[in-house]
């Protein structure tokens, strides 16, 4: 018994962790630009095509295999600085006066062409780069096999939570972005630059959408149409823990991925409706999300 | 007769001409009315405030109600499968929309984001009853038991899908000019209000949700005859994406907005595959900003500017 729920445990709890990564991006966006990013799953493909691009080229270069795990992140932080500010400070900031029709309507324009930007400079093939899995092996323990990667990935997962925890209870940014979630006119008047922080916060999101993509490639590689399905999950994920909410991102990227291997497990024609059954039930009984506070109405 | 009655009649006689003079624009327009009523169902949320990202299940339940009837229930009748298929997207529509229709904003976007997002991964998966990835063929229609061509079928159809433009436009018309219609409008300007005067947001919305979903559901199975196969993509949230940004392109102010913008973006697609293939999303996405920032009542903004109409006021904006 135990031989067979370990593995799947293990299995669901990385396919957890990288949805974490893009899920709590798209959740980080809304809750300080009240902005729900369509273009999300974009970012994180095109961090996927970034890093399994230049991971090729180090083994075709014939540097040190190692420094394909440092790719991985270096790869995701130049996607973060690339694309965050320049779509922050063009399209983003012109929408925050506007409704959520205009605003979702803009980041899908922008989807739609980050879709095809990615065609053009990575081509249509598929790209596989397996070194970093590879490399770390497997492990045997009471006669269950694991994947050094997965495991890995689990605990970038806990650190990338625990580090976001950290950054926003005590450093000077950190708290100054949750002065702004929690009221943004009155942080204005007190003369905190809103401005900046959507671009801190909207830099961070796209950093954690790209290292997720990043940190895909070595186990599924990456092909066109990624970043529709991963937006779909994404959304899905911060649904059900609630729009804003970094926890709530965090437990719900379990469930999902939960779901989602249990489907694959008992019921393999449901796999793919997993998630957004979740979701649905999730949101029909709790509009906000396991973690979100109903807004008031406005009059 | 104004300005824009003529305008619009000349609009109409071009549609009517384009086959004739130009024989293989005939599918491309087929199509882009199909779309267009997808569109126009999607916009009369948007005057109401609410987007939705899941339209394309009711352009899905048409085509495959379209595909069902056509090969599994011998119904063959061309009328009788765009009414039936309307039908059932109407149905899936009310009892869809009696959930939704509480949920504002962001959340209401979601929500039919999952519940479409279900009805594709059901309908990809489930190949015995769907043919799963591989869709179902369509077989050509019969005409009041004439069995025709697909040349001759599609001929007709085109100018059925151009008369249903003008039965069901007028009928959008009334309604958004009839009081319910007007309580459509009424929750995105002031819902709260709109309760305090003894009308329910809940029952305007249902109603105006199900409209929108039998009018995707007609684009359905209009495009479903037309292509004569039906495939799960219909259903895909980019589709729905898509809906949403052609009724934006057009304009939501007028009920010919909509359909405008499908037209419009179908032809130059199709003038433009052979040059911008790779780019069409790229050019399309562009064209969505572009319209967005500079002309926020799209082509019927222009059609407008033409008309020498220039009293906006009540009337529904983004």
């Amino acid at each position: 018994m135990l031989q067979t729920i370990i593995p799947l445990l293990v299995d669901a709890l990385a396919n957890a962790a990288l949805i974490f990564f893009v899920a709590v991006g798209l959740t980080l966006v809304f809750s300080v630009l009240r902005i729900l990013n369509v273009a999300h799953g974009s970012l994180y493909s095109i961090g996927a095509y970034v890093a399994a691009s230049v991971g090729l080229w180090i083994v075709a270069a014939g540097l040190p295999e190692w420094l394909t795990f440092p790719a991985l992140l270096l790869s995701a932080a130049f996607v973060a600085l690339l694309f965050g500010p320049l779509i922050e400070k063009t399209l983003v900031r012109w929408t925050y006066d506007k409704s959520e029709a205009v605003q979702v309507l803009v980041t899908f324009g922008l989807f739609l062409i980050l879709e095809d930007l990615q065609r053009m400079v990575f081509g249509v093939q598929s790209v596989y780069q397996d070194t970093p899995m590879s490399l770390l092996g497997i492990s045997q323990i009471g006669g269950i096999v694991y994947l050094n990667y997965q495991l890995l990935l689990i605990a970038l997962a806990i650190v990338v939570l625990i580090a976001l925890k950290v950054f926003i209870a005590y450093s000077r940014t950190g708290k100054l972005l949750a002065a702004v979630v929690a009221d943004r006119e009155v942080s204005q008047a007190m003369g905190i630059d809103t401005g900046k922080m959507f671009v801190i916060a909207f830099t961070i999101g796209v950093f954690l959408a790209a290292l997720g993509g990043a940190l895909a490639t070595p186990t599924s590689g990456v092909s066109p149409g990624l970043g529709a399905e991963t937006m779909v999950l994404a959304f899905a994920v911060a649904a059900v823990g609630g729009l804003g909410q970094v926890e709530g991102a965090a437990l719900a990227s379990i469930i999902v991925a939960m779901a989602k291997v249990l489907a694959i497990y008992f019921a393999p024609a449901l796999d793919a409706v997993a998630p957004y059954l979740v979701m649905l039930v999730v949101l029909i009984v709790r509009p906000y999300g396991l973690f979100g506070s109903g807004a008031t109405r406005r009059i | 007769m104004t300005r824009f009655h003529i305008i619009l009649a000349t609009g109409l006689v071009a549609m009517v001409l384009a086959p004739l003079v130009f024989p293989s624009i005939q599918f491309v327009l087929t199509i882009a009315m199909a779309k267009g009523f997808a569109a126009l169902g999607v916009a009369l949320l948007l005057r109401a405030g609410l987007i939705s990202l899941g339209h394309a299940m009711f352009f899905a339940a048409g085509a495959y109600g379209a595909a069902f009837l056509a090969t599994r229930l011998g119904v063959t009748d061309i009328l009788l499968i765009l009414l039936l298929s309307t039908v059932l997207a109407t149905v899936v529509g009310l009892i869809v929309g009696m959930f939704l229709v509480r949920y504002r904003a962001i959340f209401f976007a979601m929500l039919n984001l999952a519940v479409s997002m279900v009805a594709y991964s059901l309908v990809s998966k489930f190949y015995g009853i769907t043919g799963g990835t591989d869709g179902i063929g369509v077989p050509v229609p019969t005409v009041f038991g004439a069995v025709l061509d697909k040349a001759a079928f599609d001929n007709l159809l085109y100018y059925l899908a151009l008369v249903l433009v003008v039965v069901v436009g007028v009928f959008v018309h009334r309604y958004l000019h009839s009081p319910l219609g007007h309580a459509l409008s009424a929750v995105h300007t002031n819902e709260v209000r709109l309760e305090y005067l003894g009308v329910s947001a809940w029952s305007a919305l249902l109603v105006g949700y199900g409209i929108s979903a039998a009018l995707a559901g007609l684009g359905g199975a209009i495009a479903a005859t037309s292509i004569g196969h039906v495939l799960p993509e219909y259903a895909f949230w980019t589709e729905s994406g898509h809906f949403v940004l052609t009724a934006v392109l057009g304009g939501i102010a007028g009920i010919a907005g909509p359909l405008l913008g499908s037209i419009f973006l179908e032809v130059v697609h199709t003038a433009a595959v052979g040059y911008f293939a790779e780019a069409w999303n790229m050019i399309v996405g562009i064209t969505l900003l572009v319209v967005i920032f500079f002309l926020p009542r799209g082509l019927f903004g222009l059609v407008e500017k033409l008309s020498g109409i220039k009293d906006h006021q009540g009337e529904p904006k983004l």
